[in-house]
């Protein structure tokens, strides 16, 4: 039987693994924008499980909503990356400083 | 005892292709891995009963947003070597941060201070239960503002993406078919008097 | 009341001030003079009908707030005015004194370039003055304290180009400042004690304010009373040229003699005076802060007329009588003779007035010449001007049936009569200042006006008596000179002149004693024949033409025989050496001190750069943490992301 335990430790797992991966591939726009999704899919699945195990809906529909906001939000961060190489020919993040104080 | 056999199957899938999207060299390796997470998250999801959202998100993220970061990757000239400098210089910061949020998690969970018990299982469904049909019933009752508003963010993304990425190239040879329609025959043509020559 | 009527009385000499002074070019030298004077007169008439009424009409007191300036935290700071007998006498006196410099002054200044600002100048310090007399709170009365300060300061120094005037005009201005901060003090104790700038509160609560005490400093309670009055007498002292802070006076003769007659003489001077006369209510339950006064005023009368004696410079022993007559009514106030203090004020400002405008006289006439030692011999060039400045002297060194042997005599009558500690130094100083009074005041009539004349032929050739413009003002002043003490001795001293005006308590009323034994002004001046202050006079007036007629060498003897007291009177008594060499010194090195150690290192330095340094270095800190990099801030979200995630668990 799946208990909510077993969900909420994937989920933990999910969620420390993409927050390594942000720390990880600093530089690389791309991959931060698809780390930032992976810790969005790990926030999902608290809500369906909990959704689940404490059987309201609301928390399923709130998943929907994530998905929404995350699909415009990887639409434009794609959108500014694509400008981004055009101007810079990179992504690099780290080449992206002048707002260095 | 199955589902509970597969869970272990797809989690352990899930994990290490999530190491494989944080790890991988190549921007389409880890999109691709990226894609595999989302498909086993959604057989996880399957398996306890949220058919409708793990339908939406293999169409909505690996038919679209995954297919939008493909052809991203494909159509920038990315220099990878130049990324990948340096890739493990904060990765112990990284691990460690990573280490806290997990300890900090386990520690919401296992201390019980949610209220809830977290063994037991989800209480099975009736038989006719339709998980579609319920969130529709809510989706298009009590949250048809919320619904209203999120499909606006949507078209609001689609235009500012657009609107990001239009190009405007001076040189551009193309027709401009509202200015050969408004053409006039004086602006064409031009009548020139000349005399004849004379020969010597 | 009429209150347009009071409010105009002020404000004519003002408006034709603002008129001489801002468009003196457009309106002329004539134009500048005829307002003014208007003015001047037009208010010299409405102060009379002010006292007419007050005298004949009896019409009550007015008291009254003309407009309220700002009100804060309950306290009112107001333009008002209070018109009891004193104020509409002082009126009197101010306005006619004013007048009769405003007219002298189109001779004198005949061919001065500042014409016109000098007639802005005067005008301007009669409105001053009139609301430092009219005042009915201490905020006005601060206010023309300050004024007459002021106009004092521009007119010492209206010769500008030369460095001595304006030399004298700073010491003047600096000194008054050194006494107005003892008179702040002293306002400041009125208002803490009653909460109110007006006279009337203080003056109902200061019985009240005498049983209280104040910790000055440890371990020592003063009563409360007594240290205001001695704060606001501080003022006064500045004002009217009390020793220590006399050493201005002397020196403000560099201004044009007008301003000497009008300011350092007759009005601005004597506003000391006036003040500690009006707050005769406070200073009733204060016999300590009288004390104080009555001895300042006896060092001050008697002392500062041994240094008229060796002055040569014919308008500085002038300045010295004036500082001698001063403390001469100070020791009038010190001994609770209030009325005393006033109606010597009175007869002096006319027969001071009238002195200093025949020395400017005699100093047109011999082209600018002051030394008395270059005079002689005068009284046949300019008769008028001898006779008006010998009514003059004889009413200075108060001969019988003169204005000033009454309110002389009847002053020195009155310490005597006093108890007071202290009476008795003061008795004995102001008896012997009789005999100096009378021995510098000849010495310089017999200088001047004297004896062969010393002057040299180009002089003499040059010399011109002055016109009747100078003279006619020299007339109008001789005649109160010679008569106004006779007239009103009686009613100002024992006929309760001033009412309500003036407080005395039973048992410091030693006019109220000499009432007892008055029998009329005749008796009174046959009476003084027999009386020692007569026999002083006539003897200083004798010793005087000894010494500088008869035998003129004995002066020389004298001086090589005391050669160190000359010495020492010579310098006035050294006040001046002190205050250059030690206490500028002083006061500059603590300057500095605080300047360089407060203002610079500490202020500056420390408080206002150095917080600026502080966020400074804070942002260069902090500005470390801005990389810039997206990543960065990443990282930081995510570590406080897991921080306030740890923090919440801890308090779940």
């Amino acid at each position: 039987m799946i208990t909510l335990a077993h969900l909420l430790t994937l989920s933990a797992v999910l969620f420390a693994l993409s927050v390594a991966g942000i720390f990880l591939n600093r530089k690389n726009l791309l991959l931060l924008l698809m780390c930032i999704e992976l810790l969005l899919l790990a926030a999902n699945f608290n809500f369906v499980a909990f959704s689940r195990y404490l059987g309201q809906l609301d928390g399923q529909i709130f998943v929907f909503f994530v998905l929404t906001v995350a699909a415009a939000e990887s639409a434009i961060g794609l959108a500014i990356l694509v400008v981004l190489f055009r101007e810079r020919r990179s992504i690099n993040v780290e080449e992206l400083d002048q707002l260095r104080g | 005892m199955l589902p509970l056999i597969l869970f272990y199957l797809f989690a352990t899938v899930l994990v290490l292709a999530a190491v494989a999207v944080i790890v991988s060299r190549n921007p389409v390796y880890a999109a691709l891995s990226l894609v595999l997470c989302f498909v086993t998250s959604a057989a996880i999801w399957l398996l306890i009963e949220a058919e409708f959202l793990a339908i939406v998100l293999v169409l909505v993220y690996v038919g679209a947003v995954m297919v939008l970061f493909l052809f991203v990757i494909m159509m920038l000239d990315i220099d990878l070597e130049e990324l990948r400098a340096g890739f493990t210089r904060f990765a112990w910061l990284g691990w460690i941060v990573a280490g806290v949020i997990v300890l900090e998690i386990a520690g919401v969970v296992l201390t019980g201070k949610l209220g809830i018990d977290v063994t037991r299982g989800a209480a099975p469904l009736p038989a006719n239960y339709s998980n579609t049909q319920e969130l529709g019933a809510l989706l298009y009752g009590r949250y048809a503002y919320p619904f209203e508003i999120a499909a606006m963010v949507l078209l609001v993304a689609i235009v500012a993406a657009i609107a990001l990425t239009l190009r405007h190239r001076p040189n551009l040879k193309a027709q401009d078919i509202g200015r050969q329609v408004a053409a006039r025959a004086s602006e064409r043509v031009r009548l020139v008097k000349m005399d004849s020559e004379h020969r010597e | 009341m009429n209150q347009t009527l009071l409010l105009a009385i002020p404000m004519l000499p003002l408006i034709a001030a603002l008129i001489a002074g801002l468009a003196g070019k457009a309106i002329g030298r004539a134009g500048a003079a005829a307002v003014t004077i208007g003015a001047v007169g037009a208010s010299c008439v409405l102060s009379c009908v002010v006292l007419k009424q007050m005298l004949v009409d009896q019409v009550p007191n007015y008291d009254g707030t003309v407009y309220t300036w700002l009100v804060s935290d309950g306290v009112r700071m107001q333009v008002g005015f209070l018109t009891d007998r004193l104020s509409a006498l002082m009126m009197v006196v101010v306005t006619f004194v004013s007048l009769c410099v405003h007219v002298y002054t189109i001779g004198y200044m005949e061919d001065d370039p500042g014409y016109q600002r000098f007639f802005a100048y005067i005008s301007l310090f009669t409105f001053s003055m009139l609301m430092l007399v009219m005042a009915n709170n201490f905020m006005q009365l601060f206010f023309g304290w300050e004024a007459v300060g002021v106009v004092s300061y521009l007119l010492i120094g209206f010769w500008y180009t030369r460095p001595t005037a304006i030399f004298a005009g700073l010491k003047a201005f600096l000194v008054n400042r050194v006494g107005d901060f003892g008179f702040v003090l002293g306002i400041a104790g009125v208002l803490y004690y009653t909460g109110s700038m007006d006279y009337q509160p203080a003056f109902a609560a200061a019985p009240e304010i005498a049983t209280k005490s104040m910790i000055l400093w440890h371990g020592h309670a003063w009563s409360a009373l007594t240290v205001i009055c001695i704060c606001l007498f501080i003022g006064a002292m500045g004002k009217s040229a009390q020793i220590p802070l006399h050493v201005w006076l002397p020196d403000s003769m560099e201004g044009p003699t007008p301003i000497s007659a009008l300011i350092h003489a007759a009005t601005m001077v004597t506003a000391g005076i006036f003040m500690v006369a009006r707050m005769s209510p406070l200073f009733e339950y204060s016999p300590t802060a009288l004390s104080f006064v009555l001895v300042i005023g006896a060092t001050t009368a008697l002392f500062m007329g041994f240094l008229g004696i060796v002055n040569n410079d014919i308008k500085r022993v002038i300045a010295y009588s004036t500082l001698s007559q001063l403390g001469y009514m100070t020791v009038a106030l010190g001994v609770s003779g209030y009325s005393v203090a006033i109606f010597h004020l009175m007869t002096h400002a006319f027969f001071k007035a009238l002195l200093f405008l025949a020395a400017g006289a005699v100093i047109i006439a011999m082209h600018h010449e002051q030394d008395m030692r270059k005079m002689g011999g005068l009284r046949h060039r300019m008769p008028v001007t001898y006779w008006t400045a010998l009514i003059g002297a004889l009413a200075l060194i108060g001969t019988p049936f003169f204005s000033g042997f009454y309110s002389k005599d009847a002053l020195i009558d009155a310490v005597h009569a006093s108890h007071r500690y202290g009476a008795g130094y003061a008795y004995w100083c102001v008896l012997l200042g009789v005999f100096v009074t009378a021995l510098y005041t000849f010495r310089m009539i017999f200088m001047t006006f004297h004896g062969p004349e010393r002057f040299d032929h180009h002089t003499s050739e040059h010399f011109h008596d002055v016109g009747w413009d100078m003279k006619a003002p020299l007339v109008a002043l001789a005649i109160p000179s010679l008569i106004i003490g006779y007239l009103t001795v009686e009613p100002i001293l024992f006929g309760g002149y001033f009412g309500s005006a003036i407080k005395v308590l039973q048992e410091h009323d030693v006019v109220g004693e000499l009432k007892a034994e008055w029998l009329g002004p005749m008796a009174f001046a046959l009476h003084s024949v027999l009386s020692a202050p007569a026999w002083l006079a006539a003897l200083g007036v004798f010793t005087a033409w000894w010494c500088v007629l008869k035998r003129p060498q004995v002066g020389e003897a004298l001086r090589e025989r005391f050669s160190g007291l000359y010495r020492v009177l010579i310098n006035k008594y050294y006040f001046d050496w002190f205050n250059e060499n030690v206490l500028v010194p002083l006061a500059l090195a603590l300057g500095i001190l605080l300047w360089r150690g407060g203002d610079q290192t500490l202020i500056d330095g420390a408080m206002v750069n150095g917080s600026a340094h502080a966020v400074d270095r804070l942002a260069g800190a902090t500005r470390l943490l801005q990389s810039g990099f997206l990543y960065s801030y990443a990282f930081w979200m995510i570590i406080g992301l897991a921080v306030s995630l740890g923090w919440f668990l801890m308090h779940i």
